[in-house]
């Protein structure tokens, strides 16, 4: 087989692989919903809860410690 | 946390870019007026020696408009956004204080320096990426500055999770950065062989790899600088003047990867019916066409965010701002993937359809979303309400004329060109000169420099309200929550 066709196989099936892979984080995203392991939709109001001052979504950890050091 | 009281936001960064927006934004569209101008009127092309002439100044009106007037936007809103989606203020670490002024006045002058290089006839002649090799590393510096500064909030945030526009702003960042790298790989041929000037280089590649290379680059600048970014500022900006949350969270998520996944091999559409492999500009035609999906994923996302508040619409000038430019987003999402389709393409390619479709893009999605970006920050940034209300609504209905005059001449005068050049008689003769053409397209290249006239005076009105804003307008006592305030 020469270089040219063997590319061709090789992006045909790599883009399959990659269309598998977006399939399948779709399918995450929704199935981790519905087990309730995960809420994605808490985070569409973060806009607009944006003040320094607001309570985070989830806190990050690290700036808590280095905040409790002080 | 009781610390954080007096903490605020500091927005000094922004407002810097903010004011290079507007600044970029007024030559290049004063440049891309003129050229308009020329290609109806070619005596304009001597107004200024080899300075003023059509093939000098297009490269100038391009990129001053992208990397001056959009990455400007991109940068201001980034340097607003980040803070506050991120619960943590700049002024939180001097280093980051230091790096975003940095950053600031090296792009300033890096894109003067630039800009000056492509006036005096420096270029390397590919599009989108005509700066020669000197600049280009300033740009790279530019570049990693302001990943230091991205990555920089991200590592002191407050907020764990990153926000959605926050995934679009990194994106760019990559994007742009690993795509910028591969197809700047120039020699400079003076240092190499001795001889010539010091700024020309030529490319490592050559041929069609170097055709490839160019659009996949070219595609993804339209991607990574028109797109993305731009898609960052409408999921905090919408939502954030609405008071509404996402309609669909998962939805930008998904939406997201979809258009990372497939805009990155779009780019052969632009090398359609070229010496490039068969299967490659096939593989460029079916990736455009998907690339709807996910296009349209965001946009609609954006719609329905809008539900049940309709009224907004007739209420905040704003939103209209914003739904006219996720609207445009979708046509030019629509229109792109049908130009790249390979029957459609042999008669659009090399027409005027194209720039017709850039602009429908860039002049109602682009623009429309920054400046509504900038109407939205400035109150927020100075502590003033904007100047005049009604100065914005005629701003807005003057550009939305202003764009459909450009993008319709634009649709009649390139298909009537794609068709007038393949037109042939009863013998297989060719029916028209290339004169013929140009004699025809008259009237509508008039037409799209009367609608460059038009949008380039609702960009000054734009100007002078922010400026009027800015310097005289009514203080706020306390910031607005949602609807941006203005007399
Ligand atoms: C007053 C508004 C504007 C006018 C009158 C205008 C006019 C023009 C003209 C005459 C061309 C050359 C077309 C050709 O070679 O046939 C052009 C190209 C281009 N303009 Fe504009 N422009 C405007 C604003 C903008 C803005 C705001 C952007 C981006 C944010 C932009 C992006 C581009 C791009 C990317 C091209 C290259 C298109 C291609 O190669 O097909 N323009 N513009």
């Amino acid at each position: 087989m020469e270089i040219r066709e063997l590319q061709a196989y090789a992006n045909f099936f790599f883009t399959m692989f990659l269309v598998f892979l977006l399939y399948g984080y779709i399918v995450h995203l929704y199935r981790s919903e519905k087990k309730g392991e995960r809420d994605y939709e808490k985070y569409a109001d973060m806009a607009l809860h944006d003040e320094i001052s607001d309570a985070p979504v989830d806190v990050n950890p690290k700036t808590l410690d280095k905040k409790g050091k002080e | 946390m009781q610390s954080n009281a007096a903490l605020e936001y500091d927005y000094s960064i922004a407002k810097l870019f903010t004011y290079t927006t507007i600044l970029f934004g007024i030559l290049g569209m004063i440049v891309g007026t003129l050229i308009a101008s020329q290609l109806a009127f070619p005596e304009l092309n001597y107004l200024l020696g080899e300075y003023g002439t059509f093939s000098r100044l297009r490269p100038v009106h391009t990129t001053v408009v992208i990397f001056g007037f959009t990455l400007s936007g991109v940068f201001a809103t980034f340097y607003y956004v980040a803070q506050r989606v991120l619960k943590v203020s700049m002024a939180e670490s001097k280093f980051l204080m230091v790096i975003g002024k940095i950053h600031f006045w090296l792009y300033f002058v890096g894109a003067l320096l630039a800009t000056i290089s492509l006036l005096l006839g420096f270029t390397a002649g590919k599009e989108y990426a005509q700066y020669e090799w000197p600049i280009d590393i300033v740009i790279v510096i530019v570049w990693v500055l302001w990943g230091v500064s991205l990555f920089g909030i991200i590592g002191i945030r407050r907020e764990k999770s990153l926000y959605i526009s926050l995934w679009y702003y990194i994106a760019c960042f990559l994007g742009v950065a690993m795509l910028y790298l591969f197809n700047n790989m120039e020699v400079p041929t003076a240092l190499v062989s001795g001889y010539g000037n010091i700024m020309h280089s030529v490319s490592m590649y050559s041929g069609t790899n170097d055709a490839l290379v160019q659009w996949w680059w070219g595609h993804n600048a339209v991607a990574f600088v028109f797109t993305v970014p731009i898609v960052a500022m409408i999921y905090y900006f919408l939502p954030k003047e609405s008071g509404q949350a996402i309609y669909s969270y998962k939805l930008s998520l998904l939406s997201f990867w979809g258009l990372m996944f497939v805009y990155l091999w779009a780019g052969s559409h632009h090398l359609l019916y070229s010496p490039v492999p068969d299967w490659m500009q096939t593989m460029g035609s079916i990736f455009s066409i998907v690339l709807i999906l996910p296009s349209w994923g965001s946009a609609i996302n954006m719609l329905l965010t809008m539900k049940g508040e309709w009224n907004q619409l007739t209420e905040n000038p704003l939103i209209k701002f914003m739904v006219l430019a996720s609207t445009f987003y979708m046509l030019s999402t629509l229109e792109g993937p049908i130009q790249a389709i390979k029957s459609v393409n042999a008669i659009a390619h090399f027409t005027d359809w194209i720039p017709g479709h850039v602009h429908d893009g860039v002049l109602g999605w682009v623009v429309f979303m920054i400046m509504a970006a900038i109407f939205h920050m400035t109150p927020r940034m100075f502590k003033r309400e904007i100047y005049s209300r009604k100065l914005l609504e005629s701003q807005f209905w003057l550009q939305t004329v202003a764009v459909v005059l450009y993008f319709t001449s634009m649709w009649i005068a390139g298909i009537t060109q794609g068709m007038m050049w393949r037109a042939v008689d009863e013998y297989g003769n060719l029916m028209y000169s290339f004169i013929d053409t140009v004699t025809v397209l008259h009237p509508y290249y008039a037409i799209r420099a009367l609608s460059g006239v038009l949008y380039l005076v609702g960009f000054l009105m734009f100007a002078f309200n922010i400026y009027k804003t800015i310097t005289a307008s009514k203080r706020l006592e306390e910031e607005p929550q949602f609807k941006t305030p203005m007399a």
